[in-house]
């Protein structure tokens, strides 16, 4: 009895280790949810003023760039059908940045039409990739997470990386596998690179904070500083890359 | 019987729900959390079948890791300690655990802290040993076991001591 039930534990363990492995027991089911939706309901009220900070400052940047765009033309042609990228907004209803594997749960699901593989993105960087999905409900694997690892690369150049994060610290992490001759220097930006199929070209992550050459002296690792304050979201936004069966059929034939 | 059961599932139910939605939240200096819903495998009577508290401490760790995201790291740690407890009972009770003549609410107060000491850093140590799953890490197993330890210890008294039935 006892062993049985161990090895079922460990046998979760495990699974849970591996990246995008099959597990049922997640909290993107209808208990867990509506019960931390109750209690973010109420929790919300608390960071209200925060979060309207952070809206409107988003509001004005996406205001001066509306503004200031010297060929309005591009706005209309951006409205036509070939927009690979569709976004929605959620909320996250439990945030979670102290263990090593950090998961976050948000309040849309497959009535959403919220799928696996979905990038998450709030109104200053990246937060993490969706995994399982329920009926109104679905679980984000944070950038917070050893197993996840996102493309990301320098914003002044095209010498792109793996984005990880090394358990230490929620406003940071780490790029590696950056090669030796990319010009890196201390505050600069690092954006997601487009390559994964998940996030588009040009969402901000962070800033270079100090960078040193790992143990093969070919490749740069890059202390990042986080745009997000990981312990503080509230809004997010959802990324669906349109063009994503295509290009995941064209790569698997 | 009955009365025991309704009071053990009520316990069961308001330790998850705080463990979930306040515990979990404390992050003290940025990592450290308490685990006080194993309080329930600690009270659990004791003269019941042991199969019976295996099976509600599993549940009770799944339950846990649902809320958690955690894989299957409570209910491990939780199983593990449901199975040695009977061990740890008799270490620190002695010989009133061999007359089954225990109630936590009379027993002293020094066995009953070393009896939660040891369930606890069991506890935490298997938990954080497999949350980290690393070897070469075993530093930072040990330095979390121990932080988090004191702070569920000292708040696991705290709590027993405030819903402690006074001996009439």
């Amino acid at each position: 009895m006892f062993l049985l039930l161990f090895s079922f534990s460990i046998l979760f363990t495990i699974q849970s280790h591996s990246y995008h492995k099959s597990k049922f027991i997640n909290s993107a089911n209808f208990l867990c949810g509506s019960i931390y939706n109750a209690a973010n309901n109420m929790s919300a009220y608390f960071s209200l003023n925060s979060q309207n900070k952070l809206l409107s400052e988003e509001n004005r940047r996406l205001k001066s760039l509306l503004y200031n765009l010297e060929n309005t033309t591009e706005i209309n042609n951006s409205d036509s059908l070939n927009k690979p990228y569709y976004f929605s907004n959620a909320q996250i209803i439990k945030n979670n940045y102290s263990a090593i594997d950090n998961v976050l749960l948000i309040n849309k699901g497959i009535n959403d039409s919220i799928k696996q593989d979905f990038g998450v993105a709030s109104t200053e960087g990246i937060i993490g990739i969706v995994d399982k999905t329920s009926g109104n409900y679905a679980t984000v694997i944070s950038i917070l997470n050893s197993t996840s690892s996102i493309s990301a690369q320098l914003k002044k150049t095209n010498h792109y990386g793996t984005l990880k994060w090394d358990a230490k610290s929620p406003e940071f992490t780490q790029l590696v596998d950056i090669q030796k001759i990319a010009p890196v220097s201390v505050g600069d930006t690092i954006i997601t690179s487009g390559r994964s199929s998940i996030f588009p070209k040009g969402i901000p992550i962070g800033t270079v904070a100090n960078f040193e050459l790992d143990a093969s002296e070919n490749y740069y690792e890059i202390n990042v500083k986080l745009f997000n304050d990981m312990t503080n979201l509230e809004h997010v936004y959802i990324i669906e890359n349109i063009n994503k069966p295509e290009i995941t059929n064209l790569l698997n034939e | 019987m009955n009365n025991l059961f309704s009071v053990n599932s009520i316990r069961f139910i308001v330790l998850i729900l705080i463990q979930v939605l306040v515990f979990n939240n404390i992050n003290f200096l940025g990592y450290i959390n308490p685990y006080p819903y194993i309080l329930f495998i600690a009270l659990f009577p004791i003269k019941n079948n042991r199969a019976i508290i295996i099976l509600s401490s599993f549940l009770l760790g799944l339950t846990i890791d649902m809320f958690l995201d955690s894989g299957g790291i409570h209910a491990a740690a939780c199983v593990f300690i449901a199975y040695v407890r009977p061990i740890i009972l008799k270490f620190s009770f002695g010989m009133i655990y061999e007359h089954h003549t225990i109630k936590f609410s009379t027993v002293e107060f020094g066995s009953k802290l070393t009896y939660v000491i040891l369930l606890v850093i069991l506890h935490h140590i298997i938990l954080f040993s497999l949350e980290i799953f690393n070897f070469s890490k075993i530093i930072l197993v040990l330095q979390k076991t121990l932080f988090s330890s004191m702070f569920t210890i000292l708040l696991s008294m705290i709590i027993t001591i405030i819903f402690s039935q006074k001996p009439k």
